[in-house]
């Protein structure tokens, strides 16, 4: 399988001076005006701000789904966006580099356990067998292999997050975009899930932004990006031991 | 790569099986709208076999027996058979009416076309060209040959007008073109059940003949006599049945016919043309009609369940999208589920319609060929229907997967 991405992942993703403008002339809304961003191999981590400030806009474009106005965005070395997309296939793009993990798991209803993560590498040409093996490797890793065969109505809260972050990174994609992961979760579970992004960076060495408001989970970041209007201030964090 | 598609169908099969059922009855109703036009075409068609004639000569200028009303002499059947290429000629009537059957605890009435025979065995013109129980007319009065379709057993007593016959026999899919059975009865008892008046008529009738001094002549003795016994007897029959010699060409034995007789003679083409191009013409269209309307009913019922199971997967199929899922793929996906709905739909139609065919009062016949043809318009329809919903699809943004 070709999708260790050896290149990217000895860099992370690096972003600068990225804006993003919404509506022309007097309408025109700035919601990103200035982020500057770097995340490296086998990091997490957090991005923090209030409602309006631009986090799901920084998100998506993170996440190749709308294009920024301005900037330069890099995955490891390859520089996917400088003031244009320089890659032609965005959805390849997002299949093979860049996981997500959303704030509800948004599992595939009428697949099982397995194939909702196999699916990924399915799609990217991988044989069924192939895929399932990675996935179910992958499951077991999360500690929810004995759920493999399962639905995803038949699973927990808890269950159902891990399941949705093998999916994010069953392709070993460099970069991993995690969408207020632990919002539907208690504390106990909301940490642990925050424990498994941590090993899982590490193991698979991807990097790994958090959007986040729990304020259960920013103690236990090293580092934050707080974004206020549309300009990313870099602050530590306190880097709290979450077991 | 996972068959989206099965995967949701098996998913949610009670949904599909239902929606299915649903789509497969109204299915079901297309194909026998299609089996009943099929069937008034095969009546017309048993309708002109079971008469065993290769010409009909009838009154001139009519579209008769069948289609308008004709009357001709029946002693008219002697002079074409004398004709060049005739080897058999008899006459025949048809009289669609209530048949009643009596000496019966409940008495029931059918309606049924009788028609009026020669007694001259089976073969002969006008003759049931096969039985199912029974014998053939033998006798010139008082007997009867019914389809079963009537409902009549054998040894039955039925009464036609006046007059009371026996079940001597029972054949089967002998009907009318309107799809009534038949009853065979002799000719001679035919013609006075057309025309016969009831006994007040008939005095009226002879009192006024008597009082007409043009037909009552003193100096005339036994005029009135003449007249009043030619007034009681019907002379008429409302065709030839003719069969020509093997290999003869029915244009040409006609020809003569319609020169020197001064009569309408139909050919087999001909009369079938009549059946179909005029008879049941406006029945087919009406069955056109329906058959358009539930074709786009149908599509809209598809429509309208694919676009609403595709708008209840919005989400996913923006998480779908955002995961690089090719639009090909998800496109396919409605595509096949369409298809697959129109597949449960038609396999569930054609199996009602094949049970319920049998139940309807007039022949529905269920063809392979407009089976194919409703298999091949469902899934076309099917494939129509399922763009609203693709298009939908398409549409959905893959931000949508992403909170804010």
């Amino acid at each position: 399988m070709d999708n260790q991405h050896p290149e990217i992942s000895a860099q992370g993703i690096r972003i600068e001076a990225l804006s993003k403008r919404y509506g022309h002339g007097d309408t025109a809304v700035d919601a990103l005006k200035h982020v500057d961003l770097s995340v490296a191999p086998g990091e997490v981590v957090g991005l923090i701000g209030p409602s309006g400030s631009g986090k799901s806009t920084l998100l998506k474009c993170l996440g190749a789904v709308i294009e920024p106005s301005t900037g330069r965005m890099m995955l490891g070395n390859e520089v996917i966006y400088d003031n244009k997309w320089k890659i032609k296939d965005l959805r390849a793009l997002r299949r093979d580099k860049i996981g997500f993990v959303f704030q509800a798991p948004y599992l595939i209803p009428f697949l099982n356990v397995t194939d909702n993560i196999a699916l990924l590498p399915m799609l990217a040409g991988q044989s069924n067998r192939e895929a399932r093996k990675q996935a179910v490797e992958l499951l077991e890793a999360l500690d929810v292999g004995h759920r493999a065969t399962a639905m995803p109505s038949q699973l927990s809260g808890g269950e159902q997050q891990r399941v949705a972050i093998a999916r994010g990174l069953v392709n070993r994609p460099p970069v991993i975009l995690a969408d207020e992961p632990t919002a539907p979760l208690d504390s106990e579970r909301a940490l642990a899930v925050i424990r498994i992004l941590n090993d899982m960076a590490r193991k698979f060495e991807t990097a790994i932004i958090v959007v986040t408001h729990d304020e259960k989970i920013i103690p236990t970041f090293k580092r934050i990006y707080n974004i206020r209007d549309g300009v990313t201030y870099e602050e530590k964090g306190e880097g709290r031991n979450f077991t | 790569m996972i068959s989206l598609a099965g995967r949701d169908i098996l998913h949610a099969w009670g949904k599909f099986v239902f929606t299915g059922i649903g789509l497969g009855l109204l299915i079901g109703v297309t194909l026998t709208m299609a089996g009943v036009y099929r069937g008034m075409v095969d009546d017309a068609h048993v309708l002109l076999d079971n008469s065993g004639a290769d010409l009909w000569v009838v009154q001139q200028d009519t579209l008769g027996p069948y289609a308008e009303s004709s009357s001709i002499y029946d002693d008219t059947y002697r002079g074409i058979l004398g004709m060049t290429g005739v080897v058999r000629a008899a006459n025949v009537t048809y009289l669609t009416m209530q048949v009643r059957q009596t000496g019966v605890a409940v008495q029931r009435d059918v309606r049924a076309m009788v028609v009026g025979i020669t007694p001259e065995g089976p073969g002969h013109p006008g003759q049931p060209s096969y039985l199912v129980a029974g014998r053939h007319i033998t006798r010139g009065h008082y007997e009867a040959v019914a389809d079963i379709a009537t409902g009549f057993a054998l040894g039955d007593r039925i009464q036609i007008r006046r007059n009371l016959f026996t079940v001597v026999g029972l054949t089967r899919r002998m009907v009318s073109s309107g799809g009534d059975p038949m009853v065979f009865i002799p000719l001679k008892d035919a013609q006075e059940a057309q025309f016969l008046k009831d006994n007040d008529a008939i005095v009226r009738q002879r009192a006024r003949t008597a009082e007409n001094q043009e037909l009552n002549r003193p100096g005339v003795p036994g005029l009135l006599e003449a007249l009043i016994a030619s007034q009681s007897t019907n002379p008429y029959v409302n065709a030839v049945l003719v069969q020509i010699q093997p290999g003869a060409d029915p244009e040409t034995v006609a020809e003569p016919i319609r020169r020197w007789k001064r009569l309408t003679v139909y050919t087999r083409a001909q009369m079938q043309e009549i059946l179909i191009a005029k008879l049941i013409a406006t029945s087919a269209k009406q069955i056109g009609m329906f058959l358009v309307i539930l074709a786009i009913v149908s599509a809209a019922v598809v429509a309208f369940i694919i676009y609403t199971l595709t708008l209840g997967k919005i989400r996913e199929i923006a998480v779908l999208k955002l995961i690089g899922t090719k639009n090909r793929t998800i496109s396919a996906m409605i595509l096949q589920q369409s298809v697959a709905l129109g597949l449960i739909g038609f396999i569930v139609g054609k199996i009602v319609a094949t049970f319920w065919a049998p139940i309807f009062p007039k022949y529905v016949l269920l063809e392979p060929g407009d089976a194919l043809r409703g298999f091949v318009a469902v899934m076309i329809i099917c494939v129509l229907a399922s763009i609203v919903a693709i298009r939908a699809a398409l549409n959905v943004d893959p931000a949508e997967a992403i909170g804010g």
